[in-house]
């Protein structure tokens, strides 16, 4: 019996866009199914806690006409995985805003399921308190405070949830927070393939093209998965997928290319033979699935701490280069005495030296050059956006005027490329949950929704 | 040597929000043999380069498959926390390309 699943990716984020020459080709392998994972928590704690997506809605529009379109035309199902960029209730919705348009523009309507992946604070506490709740990796413990100040928190699901939407017949399933690799394994498990193979091949196919050479996270590519293995090959005749680029795909983002954890489970890749059966293409055999005794689940959280101004500026002053730390420290000091009824403890001020350490901070090995210029970003964090705007004005306009020692230029110490100088940036966030919670079921937590949406016919 | 001229890939990225993971990569098994042997990647000497304590280094690898050795850190702070300087880490990787590899 020869059995195989073929799953399309078009792109390593909806919205980062895909050649349309790449993805016909990808049709044309006639796909069983279009999967495509939207979310990462790459771009930081503010798109979560905020519920904003870091990716553009018109980007992700275009996207999703292809898909969608393709999807219904071939009678295949689409799968998003992690809505919106971080998968919380907001992001679902304007997911699911876009994909309404999308169907209204198509004129065609679609058994679409939406399955949301928010934990409420009263789950997640009682779980805490249960000790159902871990940390992960070099995370401090979960607190009582840190679940209620957050304003989203979602658990990754893995592909039981998924499954259970195609099982209803959905055409399209659109996911809160969800494993990366999970929309693209649903439909092999689903048809009784490897679980093993089928993460594996997601894990891979999550990136779409970026396991190629040349790499790429906006084109396209085919993973084809049958009893034995899986096979990968680059949508775009410029991309040849390589044994070392697949191999070193496999680190990407990763703490240890051998073990993968995820829901239910850990990928085990330590007996994984990767080889190259054609130029373009390449398969994968021997993944295990360690299947771990209680089902976890990924726990992601944001707090919002305080509201953020910055203003930015340049120093060409080779005088004032030198010595720079003293006078900013001593610029600092002055700030915190004319405020004295502010907390110290309410406000964070911060002088960031683009040219010195700006980029790697306190992991910056080389500190003896002295740069002929440096960027400077004065930035402030407080409890309300006032106090950041206030604090933030008065360090600028003393830095500017500043009388250090054996100062010569004494109209002003900033070149400032922008008037206004101050940018008020409005609420900073942060991580506060990112631990595993141990549940009874893979599903529950996971409510599905399905209807159909679009332009009724 | 230096390891610049012997890997094909050095880089750094967020290995979720608190953790930060380095590949090295290289095109050949002797190269790879090379730089695994000399241990100028060790947990020991990754800490020297970067100034931190050697606790602070989670893991190191050499994954044959790629002809990689990985090494994954502790984030000075989570991703995108106050005073955070690259919140996807991928800048964090330079102290690397000076590595001598004896």
């Amino acid at each position: 019996m020869n059995h195989s699943i073929s799953i399309l990716s078009p792109t390593a984020i909806l919205g980062y866009g895909f050649p349309e020459s790449s993805f016909e080709a990808g049709l044309a392998r006639e796909p069983d199914a279009i999967a495509v994972d939207a979310g990462s928590t790459d771009p930081g704690p503010y798109y979560l806690g905020s519920g904003e997506s870091f990716t553009n809605r018109e980007a992700v529009k275009r996207d999703l006409v292809l898909m969608i379109q393709a999807g219904l035309e071939r009678e295949i199902p689409v799968l998003i995985g992690t809505a919106g960029g971080s998968g919380a209730r907001p992001h679902l919705q304007w997911c699911l805003e876009v994909i309404d348009e999308v169907l209204c523009d198509l004129n065609r309507t679609a058994l679409v399921a939406e399955i949301a992946s928010d934990q409420d604070q009263e789950t997640v506490t009682e779980a805490l308190h249960a000790g159902r709740i871990s940390a992960l990796g070099p995370v401090p413990q979960l607190t009582d405070d840190a679940v209620t100040n957050s304003t989203h928190i979602v658990a990754q699901m893995g592909v039981e949830p998924v499954i259970e939407a195609l099982e209803h017949g959905a055409q399209i399933v659109v996911t809160g927070r969800c494993y990366d690799p999970a929309v693209f394994a649903a439909v092999p498990i689903r048809a009784g393939l490897s679980e093993a193979l089928s993460l594996h091949m997601g894990k891979i196919l999550e990136c779409a093209a970026i396991a190629a050479v040349p790499g790429s996270g906006s084109d396209c590519m085919l993973g084809v998965l049958d009893e034995t293995g899986f096979t990968l090959e680059a949508l775009s005749p410029e991309r040849q997928c390589t044994v070392t680029s697949v191999a070193a795909h496999t680190l990407y983002e990763k703490t240890d290319p051998r073990f993968l954890p995820g829901p239910g489970g850990v990928l085990d890749l330590t007996g994984c033979h990767f080889e190259q059966i054609d130029k373009r293409r390449v398969r994968v055999t021997g993944t295990k699935l360690q299947k771990s005794e209680r089902y976890t689940i990924k726990l992601e959280g944001a707090q919002p701490v305080g509201f953020r101004t910055i203003s930015i500026a340049g120093i060409r002053a080779p005088d004032l280069i030198e010595q720079l730390d003293d006078v900013l420290e001593a610029v600092r000091e002055r700030v915190f005495s004319n405020f004295q009824s502010i907390e110290k403890s309410a406000v964070q001020l911060l002088f960031r030296v683009y040219g010195k350490n700006g980029v790697m901070g306190e992991l910056e090995p080389c500190c003896d050059q002295l740069p002929h210029e440096v960027g400077l970003v004065i930035e402030v964090v407080a409890r309300t956006q006032s106090l950041a705007d206030t604090l933030c004005s008065f360090a600028r306009s003393t830095l500017l005027h500043f009388g250090y020692p054996g100062r010569q230029s004494t109209a002003g110490n900033l070149a400032f490329p922008y008037s206004p100088s101050d940018i008020s940036h409005g609420v900073v966030y942060e991580f506060s949950v990112y631990h595993l919670m141990t549940v009874d079921d893979p599903i529950d937590p996971f409510p599905i929704q399905i209807k159909q949406r679009g332009v009724s016919l | 040597m230096k390891l610049s001229d012997m890997a094909t890939v050095i880089r750094s990225k967020n290995a979720g929000p608190f953790e930060l993971t380095f590949d090295v990569l290289f095109a050949t098994h002797a190269e790879f043999e090379r730089v695994v042997r000399s241990e100028v990647l060790s947990a020991k000497k990754f800490a020297e380069l970067f100034h931190i304590p050697t606790a602070d280094v989670l893991s190191v690898v050499e994954f044959e498959p790629a002809l990689a050795i990985k090494v994954t850190i502790k984030r000075s702070r989570s991703s995108g926390a106050f005073g955070e300087t690259d919140v996807y880490g991928a800048q964090q990787h330079a102290p690397l390309l000076q590595v001598e590899v004896p």
